[in-house]
Order: structure tokens, then C-alpha cells, then sequence
């Protein structure tokens, strides 16, 4: 016992495992570090859309048209300190000339705002009835993070269950993506002869051909009736299929290379099957490396959905993902007079960016040979 | 040489094939055929359509055969350069798409030769001064150019000179010149308009550009012979520009393959945005008014004008570079 407690920082290099060399080589990589913990609020804020966003986001306050956002304060209008922040209530005079609504913040009413309070009711995941929000305001006041869109609708709620749906078509679109590059990649390369052939001339078709009509195309075709689950899942599809085609190039190079080294030689001689060698030979000798590349995949994915919704082919309302949000942002006048909805947008350029940053320095720690 | 040609080639002539296919897919996908939908909508506006006359129009535009047999007749038509008729607009789809194809290949060339002429010096100047404040700065704005799909771009340059000048930048011509017969000031005036679209379909191309651009020549810069030229002295601009970017310019010149796509797919949702005459809104009419003849057509010349470019750009490269030759033949 005494022995284990003395083994130094080089011999722990030593025998550590290909996974731990990795963690300990992009813990280095600081973009990477940021971008991975900022992904991780953004999925557990999806992942808990309920909990976090104040408001029902399908309830409409009619009063409250296209409300800027609230700010939190600490300080009241005396310059006072308040450790509970709170917001100012919303005011609103009409312009007797241009019959413009103006809101402005009415220093009357102070709104401190609570934690875990009771408002909408929801079930958390479809399964758990419960009230209880992260944060609140009392029933007579408002608070609107991000403002409210034309229907008088909490954006920063609206956000937030957007997140949901547009992380998850990353996801998920990937996962499907990983199934068919690896199966058909593997197929490719393993077994070549005339099923690599066919193969390779898809791969190729589908890279040299521009995305974004096809996508076009293929998501019109979608039939209109559909609910909002098949049409995510249509989506999903629509973006895997035309995209499996790059990893699966990747996988094909790997076992073209794999298969012709000893381990592999070793392990057909010890009389292993094929399927074996497959899953437990030649996967997992590039495994980081496909993880690298389907990071570097997941962006591509959000961003298929978000040009697909923003343009009306992809999820419709009632559906909100940020491509959904944003089709309202569609018309220049209506962003230059409520600039907050495009605050998806924002969010949409964060998580492509944290996503390429965590590829990064996923990319740098699998590379053995830097 | 000639071998490699005639194999790239035979694999365009393929990739070709299988366009032809999909966009045949395309065209059958919507549920029912268009047929039934213009029954629907003459029905909507009081017309009634009787039943012989419908078998008869089935009859005329081959509805009634198998699928395979109307896939042949659509690719034979397509050969003698009849791309049916759209829908909507009851027009031959080659005269709709004519003049709109020639201002997205237009932007395209011109996006292509934006990304590297950027894309390029940067590069250089990023490898040469490797985390000053210059290559930092080129860095922050790559990543950010790279994350910012070209639709958003689009918006975010269309508000902010909404926001500063008042001025909305759609379009490609200003309003007297739409209608405008073609003269020398119409010409001069759709170049006004080039940039914004041009900066905004090439952003993203250029900051990938720029990334392969410094690694490449980072790599090189490393290398043995450069320090040696410098040891027998050579000046720093002669040494920087005659090997070490010759060099890393080679692996830049090879993705014109994948840029090509990504500038004509970047074009069509950006001229929605920014509402150009192209060929991307048209595609999002049809494909909104389910003209799936016209959609299909749009979406197999924008991929025909890909693939040709692609071999066209690989056959180049192979003249070029003897290196690209033997190593696609090997393999």
C-alpha cells in the first residue's frame, strides 16, 4: 500500500492509460478547456429547459408586444446595494405620432427576483409534473431576459427549449452519421474489391456536390402534415444521409492502412473471427481519432437545421429550435427594431465556436506523434 | 497523363449519373405526383377537371408508365437539352434559369478568386509573425468567420448598414437598372454590388484558407533547407517566397475540389438573404410551390457545374503538379 503512494509523476506517465495521456494533454489546451465547459452549461441548460427558463414558453402576454430586455440590478436608483438583485417594472407609453410603442423602465417598481419559485406548471422530460423555476419574479411583475418576440412570448424561455432541439439535432445527427460512415466506411475498406468501388463513387458524389440545395430540396419534401417529432427526426435524417460521407472516407483510409499491420496479422493467425479483429482490433486503435471528427461534425449538423428553419423548409412552429426563432429575424426592419431577436443567432455562433475549439484540442491531445 | 484523364473522366461521367438519379428522386419525393397537385390547385380556383382528360394529360406527360421508363425519357429529354416545364411559371425551365445561372457562376468565379487573394498574403503574413498581435487577430476573426454560417453574415452585415446608413444592400443592381438593357453602366453598377455578397459567401472559405495556409507554411519554415539558405544567406523576402510558399501554396491550390461546393452552396442560401438574382431563389420558390421540376433542374445544374469544376481544377492541378499524377495513379 505504502509503495503505490510513491510512485512519481514519471512513472505515472508511464503507466498511464492511452485515455488518461489524452486528458492530461488537452487539460493543456485552454481554448479547448473553455470551450468544452461552456458546451457543458449549454447542454445542461438545454437538458433542464424547464427548470431554467421563468415562463411557459407558449404563454403569451399580450401587454407586453416586443418588451426589450429587462436588466438585473444590484443597485437601485439611489446607488443603494441590494444582495437580492431585482428588476425594474416594464413601462409603456405609445408615441402619439408614429403610434409606437415604447417601453422604458418604470423605477417605481422593483421586482426582486427569487429562486426556486413556484410559476408554470410543466413536466420536467414529459414525466414529472412540478412548478418549481430556477428563478422568478412575483405573479404582478415581469421578467424578460431577452425581451419578447411579436406574440409577446418569453424569448429567453423560448431560447432556452430551442437549445434543446437544436444541441440534440447535433447529437443525434452524428450518432446516425458515426453508424453509417463506420458501417459503409468499414465495409469499404476492409473488404474492397467492387462494394469499395461503389462506395468510394457515393463518398464522392456526395462531397463534390453543393450541400445546401440538396438539403433544400429534400426538406420540402417533407410532407406538411407531418408532427413536429417526425419532421426533427426527417431533418436529422436528411443531414446524415448527405453527410455520412467524409467520415466515412476517414474510417475507409484507416482500415485500408490497419489492416495490413501486425497486430491485425497477429490476431487473424491467433484464429480470430472477423467481427473481432473489426471490434476489437482496428475500432479501437482509431477511435480518438473518429471522436475528433465527429466533434468536428456536430456544428455542421446545428448549423443544417438552423439554415433549413430559418429559411421555413425545416421544423415550424409551434417546434422552436434557434432556426425557428430566427426566422423571424428574416425581415432587416423588424432586427433594426428589436435587435434582441437575434440574440439566437448568438448562440448559435457560441456553440459552433466552442465546438471547433473542443475539436481542436481534442485533434492535438489524440496526435501521438506531437 | 492521358490515363489519369480519361480515369477522372469516367468518374465524372459517373458522379454525373448518380446526380442525374438523385435529382430524378427529387422530382418523385413530394407525395403524389404533379400531376394530382394541379388538379388540386384548378379544383381550388372552380376549374373542374374531368376524368378522360386527366388520363389524357397522364398519358402525354408519361405518368402511366413505370418509373424507370419516365426516368429514361426525363434523362433523354434532358440530353437534348429540355429540362421540362416549370409549374409555376409555365415557362421551359432552361429560360428561367438561363440568365440567373450566368450571375451565380459570375459570383462564384469571383468568391473563389476573393478566398485566395485574402486568404494567401494572410496566410503568409500569420506564418511569418506567428502570434504577434497581427496573426492573433487574423486567428480570432478566422474562427469567428468559420463559426458564422453565411445566412447570419448576411443579416448581421445587412442590419449594421441598415443601423449606420440606412441603406438596404440587397440585390445586385440598384433600381434603375433592373429592367436596364446590359450597358457599360449596368455592368459598372452590378460590380458596386458585388463585395457585400462576395464577403459574405467567401468568409468562411477564406478562414479555413488562412488556417491551411500558416500550418502549411509553419511546417515549412521548420524545415532543414530554409535554414540553410539562410546560413548561406540568402535575403529573408527571396528565401520566404522562392521554396517554403511555393510549396505551401500546393496543398491550397488542391482544395479547389471542396471549395467549389461550398461557394455554390454558400451562394444559394446567401442570395436568399440578400435577394440576388440567382439561381438560390429561385430554388426556394420552387421548392415552396412544390415545382419540383424546376427544383430538381436547379439543384442538378448547381451540382453538374460542381462536378465539371472539380475535374476541370483536378485535371489543371495534374498538369501543374507531376507529384498529384503518380500518386492517384498508385492508388
Amino acid at each position: 500500500m505504502r509503495k503505490k503512494n510513491k510512485i512519481s509523476a514519471e512513472e505515472k506517465y508511464y503507466i498511464a492509460s492511452q485515455w488518461q495521456l489524452m486528458w492530461r494533454k488537452f487539460k493543456k489546451h485552454k481554448l479547448a478547456m473553455l470551450g468544452g465547459s461552456i458546451l457543458a452549461i449549454f447542454y445542461i441548460l438545454a437538458i433542464f429547459c424547464e427548470f431554467f427558463s421563468p415562463y411557459d414558453i407558449y404563454k403569451r402576454y399580450p401587454d407586453y408586444i416586443y418588451a426589450p430586455p429587462q436588466r438585473i440590478h444590484f443597485f437601485d436608483e439611489e446607488g443603494d446595494f441590494h444582495l437580492r438583485p431585482f428588476v425594474y417594472g416594464i413601462k409603456q407609453e405609445t408615441d402619439p405620432v408614429t403610434w409606437v410603442t415604447k417601453y422604458s423602465e418604470d423605477e417605481a417598481n422593483k421586482y426582486p427576483i427569487y429562486f426556486f419559485v413556484h410559476g408554470d406548471e410543466y413536466k420536467l422530460w414529459n414525466l414529472f409534473p412540478t412548478d418549481i423555476h430556477l428563478f422568478g419574479v412575483e405573479k404582478s411583475g415581469t421578467i424578460f431576459l431577452f425581451g419578447t418576440e411579436d406574440m409577446g412570448r418569453d424569448l429567453f424561455s423560448r431560447n432556452l427549449y430551442a437549445a434543446r432541439i437544436s444541441l440534440s439535432i447535433g447529437l443525434i445527427g452524428v450518432a446516425l452519421t458515426f453508424i453509417i460512415g463506420v458501417i459503409l466506411g468499414g465495409i469499404s475498406g476492409y473488404y474492397g474489391g467492387a462494394a469499395d468501388m461503389i462506395i468510394q463513387r457515393v463518398i464522392e458524389f456526395l462531397i463534390s456536390i453543393p450541400v445546401i440545395p440538396l438539403w433544400m430540396a429534400l426538406a420540402a419534401a417533407l410532407p406538411k402534415d407531418w408532427p413536429m417529432i417526425k419532421v426533427y427526426f426527417g431533418i436529422i435524417i436528411i443531414l446524415s444521409l448527405i453527410g455520412w460521407g467524409g467520415l466515412a472516407r476517414v474510417v475507409r483510409g484507416k482500415f485500408l492502412q490497419l489492416r495490413e499491420e501486425d497486430f491485425c496479422m497477429a490476431a487473424k493467425m491467433a484464429g480470430a473471427g472477423e467481427t473481432r479483429i473489426i471490434t476489437r482490433h482496428l475500432l479501437p486503435s482509431f477511435l480518438s481519432y473518429l471522436i475528433v471528427n465527429l466533434t468536428l461534425a456536430i456544428p455542421g449538423m446545428i448549423l443544417g437545421e438552423t439554415a433549413l428553419s430559418f429559411l421555413g423548409l425545416g421544423l415550424r412552429p409551434p417546434a422552436v429550435s434557434w432556426g425557428v426563432l430566427l426566422y423571424k429575424a428574416q425581415n432587416i426592419r423588424t432586427v433594426v427594431l428589436y435587435p434582441w431577436i437575434f440574440f439566437p443567432a448568438l448562440f448559435v455562433i457560441i456553440t459552433v465556436l466552442t465546438f471547433n475549439f473542443l475539436g481542436d484540442g481534442l485533434r492535438d491531445a489524440a496526435d501521438p506523434y506531437k | 497523363m492521358l490515363y489519369y484523364v480519361m480515369r477522372r473522366f469516367v468518374y465524372m461521367l459517373i458522379l454525373l449519373w448518380v446526380l442525374s438519379i438523385v435529382s430524378f428522386i427529387i422530382i418523385q419525393l413530394p407525395p403524389g405526383d404533379f400531376l394530382s397537385s394541379y388538379v388540386i390547385r384548378l379544383a381550388r380556383s372552380g376549374q373542374l377537371v374531368d376524368k378522360a382528360q386527366l388520363l389524357s394529360l397522364r398519358k402525354r406527360y408519361g405518368l402511366d408508365l413505370p418509373i424507370y421508363v419516365q426516368y429514361f425519357k426525363w434523362i433523354w429529354n434532358i440530353l437534348h437539352g429540355n429540362l421540362g416545364m416549370s409549374f409555376m411559371y409555365n415557362v421551359p425551365v432552361t429560360k428561367l434559369v438561363g440568365e440567373r445561372l450566368a450571375f451565380t457562376v459570375t459570383i462564384s468565379i469571383f468568391t473563389l478568386i476573393f478566398t485566395y487573394v485574402v486568404a494567401i498574403p494572410i496566410g503568409i503574413y500569420s506564418a511569418t509573425h506567428q502570434y504577434s498581435v497581427g496573426d492573433n487577430a487574423f486567428t480570432t476573426i478566422g474562427f469567428i468567420g468559420l463559426a458564422t454560417p453565411n445566412f447570419l453574415l448576411a443579416l448581421v452585415l445587412m442590419f449594421l448598414f441598415f443601423k449606420c446608413f440606412g441603406l438596404s444592400i440587397g440585390g445586385l443592381f440598384s433600381p434603375e437598372y433592373i429592367w436596364a438593357p446590359w450597358s457599360i453602366g449596368k455592368i459598372i453598377d452590378m460590380l458596386k454590388h458585388f463585395p457585400i455578397p462576395i464577403i459574405v459567401i467567401g468568409t468562411a472559405g477564406t478562414a479555413g484558407l488562412i488556417r491551411v495556409m500558416r500550418g502549411c507554411l509553419l511546417d515549412e519554415l521548420q524545415k532543414q533547407y530554409v535554414i540553410t539558405a539562410r546560413a548561406k544567406g540568402v535575403g529573408e523576402r527571396t528565401l520566404l517566397f522562392k521554396y517554403p510558399v511555393r510549396i505551401a501554396v500546393n496543398p491550397i491550390i488542391s482544395t479547389i475540389g471542396w471549395m467549389l461546393p461550398l461557394i455554390v452552396s454558400g451562394e444559394t442560401i446567401t442570395a436568399i438573404v440578400l435577394s440576388l438574382p440567382t439561381t438560390g431563389p429561385l430554388l426556394f420558390d420552387a421548392l415552396k410551390s412544390q415545382d419540383m421540376f424546376l427544383a430538381a433542374s436547379i439543384v442538378m445544374i448547381l451540382g453538374f457545374l460542381t462536378v465539371t469544376g472539380t475535374f476541370l481544377s483536378d485535371i489543371l492541378l495534374a498538369w501543374m503538379d507531376p507529384r498529384i499524377r503518380y500518386e492517384r495513379q498508385g492508388r
